[in-house]
């Protein structure tokens, strides 16, 4: 069965014109970084990493949701699992995420009931079906997510259940780009900005970042002629010394977003600074609630108070995330750290450049 | 959590509506895009329709991209 909207841009022939393009317009080594977990994926499904010249290295940003949480959220996340009474509901891939002394897996294992969800509204269905229990979702994601939460909250509001509550550990990208250019050890080339997350912010919402911090930029989006021309493009800008901002992903991503996506963000969530794992603390990255939802605050419902504890021993995802390492470099990538006995988030989630790099270099 | 491939709605109701991705179905919400309609392409994100993909301009891209490859190759032939 053709897949309308997907085939067109897994043509062969149009790939290997790119990579062609690509070839011959990369002079001197780049360093190219993609923001979007669902990129590193499809990066690395496609094999794109081997098909390009050797000058040109692609590095995986802080765009994997799970594995950008920091550790103090996830043991937060533990601890709410073990309040009486509450069900907790999250999306799958932060199940295995190791906390400082349990995961939720483990709790589950230890009888927490804890469910894992496709979307929002599934959480809101349950806390229907159990009045007298406290549902509590856990949320994680980029911009993406967060408007689908939003929508979640004012669909809990408009149906008066006193029982839903959100911990709200959502993360907005540009404020992490901003934080990646002003980091010294990290050096990029040009960011592959994430598709989906643009989707709904729109281009536009990039342009104060580029003018502030003048780097070639291209979104694109997730099939391989998607893939190769975001870097066809980035590598011409870089030969010819521009720095803008390009839309490879136009049948997607708008300059303006998804305005009802905006709205239910607006509506919902303010912006406040929170803590990414391997970056730290960011200015107004993080997404909280509006003080006409604080209602729903799970944070505050439980009174969780989140602790900076340190990240695993020896794990490098910190680094990994902003591009200073990749996996190989880590004393504990294969060793002790495997997708069965994993030790930092970038080893669980399947959007982690370590699982990635294990699953497709050949564990 | 996020679907890459392109959806078909293929069942509207109110703001829910069910999508065909390659023969999986799949209930997602509706009420982050304009206008559904059955037979529209929609970007699926953790059970929400985020966007419909315009034809015309998924065509003209496409348009332009096959273009620009063969200008640029035969500019390189003339270099
Ligand atoms: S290999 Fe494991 S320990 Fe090393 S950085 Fe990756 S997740 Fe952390």
């Amino acid at each position: 069965m053709s897949i309308k909207h997907a085939e067109e841009y897994r043509d062969r022939e149009l790939s290997k014109s790119l990579i062609q393009k690509i070839h011959q317009n990369s002079h001197r080594p780049l360093r190219l970084m993609e923001v979007c977990g669902t990129h590193t994926v499809s990066i690395f499904k496609n094999g794109i990493r081997s098909i390009l010249p050797e000058t040109v290295s692609l590095l995986s940003g802080p765009g994997c949701p799970v594995c950008v949480t920091a550790q103090g959220e996830i043991d937060a996340f533990i601890e709410l699992s073990r309040e009486k009474n509450v069900i907790i509901t999250t999306f799958g891939d932060l199940m295995r995420i190791p906390g400082s002394d349990s995961s939720l897996q483990k709790e589950r294992a230890n009888g927490r009931d804890i469910r894992i969800v496709y979307s929002a509204f599934d959480a809101l269905e349950i806390a229907r079906n159990h009045p007298d229990r406290e549902v509590v979702f856990l949320g994680v994601g980029f911009e993406t997510t967060a408007p689908t939460i939003a929508a979640s909250v004012l669909s809990a509001q408009a149906m008066n259940l006193k029982n839903l509550s959100v911990i709200s550990a959502h993360k907005q990208v540009v404020p992490a780009l901003n934080a990646l250019m002003q980091t010294r050890e990290v050096r990029i080339d040009g960011f592959l900005l994430p598709g989906h997350v643009s989707v709904i912010i729109g281009a536009g919402a990039y342009r104060d970042f580029i003018r502030h911090h003048p780097i070639p930029c291209v979104i694109t989006g997730f099939e391989p002629v998607d893939i190769l021309s975001g870097i066809h493009m980035l590598v011409r800008q870089i030969d010819t010394g521009r720095n803008i901002l390009e839309n490879a992903y136009p049948r997607a991503v708008s300059e303006t977003g998804n305005a009802k996506a905006k709205a239910l963000l607006k509506t919902v969530f303010q912006s406040g600074d929170t803590v990414w794992r391997g970056i730290g603390s960011i200015p107004d990255s993080g997404l909280f609630f509006q003080q006409a939802f604080e209602n729903f605050d799970a944070a505050k419902r439980f009174r969780i108070s989140y602790r900076q504890t340190p990240e695993p021993r020896g794990c490098a995802c910190g680094e990994i995330l902003t591009g200073v390492k990749i996996p190989p470099d880590c004393a504990l990538y294969k060793k002790t750290c495997t997708p069965l006995h994993p030790i930092g988030p970038c080893m669980v989630s399947s959007e982690g450049t370590c699982a990635a790099y294990y699953k497709y270099h050949g564990g | 959590m996020c679907l890459a491939i392109p959806s078909k709605i293929i069942r509207i109701d109110g703001d829910m509506g069910t999508v065909d991705v390659d023969g999986v179905k799949r209930d997602v919400s509706l009420l982050m895009i304009e206008e559904p309609q059955l037979g529209d392409y929609v970007i699926v994100h953790a059970g929400f329709a985020i966007h419909k993909i315009d034809e015309t301009v998924a065509k003209e891209s496409l348009q332009i991209l096959k273009e620009t490859l063969a200008f640029v190759e035969k500019d390189d032939i003339s270099n």
